[in-house]
């Protein structure tokens, strides 16, 4: 078996595994795997800018929150049905990555965490401003018969996990195309050594960019998905703790592995989820958690497996 | 009322924010400009400095003064004992590299969070103030509280300037800042600089947050509006710069006063986050500072 069928043999495992699960999960469980799948699409596109370009941004709510908004209040303000909407919402977490990029690209470590965080709490604050049309904190539900997507309703249960699972599986499989492609490579060079790469005749400024916009795309995609899916839009979703949790996704599962988002959203959400029988403190799993995974395991799970045993992961 | 004594009453609002302002800063600075740290923990220093003061003024019997003024000295020495086992834990075994660092703040401010919320409960619960008089303006009446905690800020920061500049402790947390191989080179402990200078700075947030807990009431989600308004005027100021600091804690302090009572907090809340990520992307050396971030 060469290396190419062996990566995509893998990648293709894991989706068919996932596509099982809407048979085989209890209701219960389809829900949660659902929501992890479209929350490590979002993990996804932040990997691309943080795992593979080396941007560590704080402030990937914004673009969560473009995708999220963007459908949201077109779907509950102008009545669009939910394929455009959703449509939406992606080329408004692009767009609004752009925006940012253009700015806070010309800054690099510390000052690029500190100026996406202040773009994202701006944001934040502009959807709590315009409460009349946000409804701020509370939020927007929006209404069942908005929810449909061809023909199908979105609020229940096996549609919403295959529109989870297309999803998650069309960013899947663009991303893995992506990092083994040039232009991927040339990512991973920017994140080990810009300089050199820069030498070497690529324009780090515009590649970095570029990076950017597909990581807003996927935020954008996951943050509209999420309020279609889930038919909740509120201000909470777009708060500075939606920028630290794809991080701590991220490096859970193995910043700049392909599957490591999935496994970081995954055993995070689980972790809470049993966590929650006998804790309340939620937070502090999250807390502890980051703070053990910096201090002994910085690669993450699959970035741990891929140093030990598996040197041909993506 | 007119619109001359409005403003007056907004500039002094302003300077009371200002003064709190500029003491959890300058602790903000400090920890940047000597560790290189950036510590997206100090808000939450704050909230603990304030969650302790509401605990101290349970415990403290007697006239509210003296449980005022126990808190006073107890909470930012306790606030400034968990920086210290932060440190000494978690980020020095990180080397203080820098992404990691803020990583693990970041987690070190969810740990605080929910221990506040586990202790203190979701409350919002008010201290008394240590004395209670108003000065009679001719238009108005104000607080004599809030003048006090203006003067006291004021007495704060002029004693960490001359500790800073002054002080042999001064003269070796400057040799640090300045280069730490060759301080560690002059049998300087630099690990002991750096747990004090994260203490120190985890206890001027305390102290700010003691301040102004009898005008705002005590709450375990009270770290976040610091944090950012730290952050804005430690980079408007120029990291580092102690004077910077202080001006941009008057200029933000001030203009929020102003803004708020004018049109809407929210409004001037996304003024200024905007301003300080324009600032750092135009001039990433602050207005006042020499060094880029």
């Amino acid at each position: 078996m060469t290396l190419s069928t062996r990566i995509w043999a893998l990648h293709l495992a894991v989706l068919a595994a996932l596509l099982a699960g809407s048979v085989l999960l209890p209701a219960y469980h389809q829900t949660n795997v659902a929501k992890v799948m479209v929350l490590a699409t979002y993990a996804m596109g932040y990997n691309i800018a943080f795992g593979y370009t080396g941007l560590l941004s704080l402030g990937h709510a914004l673009f969560f929150g473009a995708g999220l908004y963007g459908a949201g209040l077109l779907v509950q303000h102008a009545g669009l049905p939910a394929g455009p909407a959703l449509l939406a919402g992606i080329l408004a977490g692009g767009a609004m990555a752009a925006a940012v990029g253009l700015l806070a690209l010309r800054t690099q470590g510390v000052a690029f965490m500190i100026v996406t965080l202040m773009f994202a709490q701006a944001g934040y604050l502009t959807i709590l401003y315009n409460t009349a049309w946000t409804r701020g904190e509370e939020g927007i539900v929006i209404a069942r018969e908005a929810r449909m997507l061809f023909g199908h309703d979105l609020s229940a249960d096996l549609p919403r996990y295959l529109a989870a699972f297309a999803l998650f599986a069309a960013g899947l499989v663009v991303k893995l195309w992506l990092v083994r492609s040039p232009t991927g490579r040339v990512m991973i060079a920017l994140r080990e050594n810009e300089e050199r790469s820069r030498m070497l005749g690529y324009d780090p400024y515009a590649r970095k960019l570029a990076a950017l916009v597909v990581s807003g795309l996927y935020a954008g995609a996951a943050g509209a998905a999420y309020g279609l899916l889930f038919g909740y839009v509120g201000a909470s979703l777009a708060s500075t703790q939606y920028s630290i949790l794809p991080l701590l996704w991220v490096l859970l599962g193995g910043a700049g592995t392909v599957l490591g988002p999935l496994v970081g959203a995954l055993s995070m959400f689980y972790l809470i989820d049993y966590s929650s029988a006998f804790t309340t403190a939620s937070l502090l799993v999250v807390g502890v958690a980051l703070v053990l995974l910096v201090l002994f395991a910085p690669r993450g799970i699959l970035g741990t497996i891929r140093e030990r045993w598996l040197k041909w992961l993506p | 009322m007119s619109f001359g004594p409005f403003l007056l009453l907004a500039l002094m609002e302003g300077m009371v924010t200002s003064a709190v302002l500029a003491l959890a800063a300058v602790g903000l600075s400090l920890v940047f400009g000597i560790m290189r740290v950036v510590n997206v923990a100090h808000g939450e220093f704050f909230m603990l400095g304030a969650v302790s003061a509401w605990f101290v003024s349970q415990w403290v019997p007697g006239p509210p003064a003296v449980a005022f003024a126990a808190a006073l000295i107890l909470c930012p020495l306790f606030v400034g004992a968990i920086a210290a086992l932060a440190d000494m834990v978690v980020l020095k075994r990180l080397n203080y590299e820098p992404e990691a660092t803020i990583v693990a703040t970041i987690g070190l401010l969810y740990i605080l969070q929910q221990a506040a919320l586990s202790f203190y409960g979701p409350d919002a619960r008010p201290v008394p103030a240590p004395f209670n008089f108003r000065v009679q303006l001719p238009w108005f009446g104000y607080s004599g509280y809030k003048i006090a905690v203006v003067a006291a800020s004021a007495l704060v920061l002029l004693g960490v300037w001359r500790l800073l500049a002054k002080s042999r402790v001064g003269l070796i947390m400057r040799a640090t800042q300045y280069d730490r191989e060759t301080a560690r080179a002059f049998g300087i402990n630099v690990d002991r600089v750096y747990a004090g200078v994260f203490a120190l700075g985890g206890g001027l947030a305390a102290l700010a947050a003691v301040l102004i807990v009898p005008i705002q009431q005590a709450h375990y989600l009270m770290g976040t509006d610091p944090l950012l308004l730290s952050f804005i005027v430690v980079i408007i100021g120029g990291l580092g710069s102690l004077r910077g600091t202080v001006i941009a804690a008057l200029l933000i302090g001030l203009s929020d006063g102003v803004i708020s009572t004018f049109f809407a907090p929210t409004l001037a809340k996304i003024v200024a986050t905007l301003l300080v990520a324009l600032v750092l992307v135009f001039r990433p050396q602050g207005l006042f500072g020499r060094r880029a971030l």
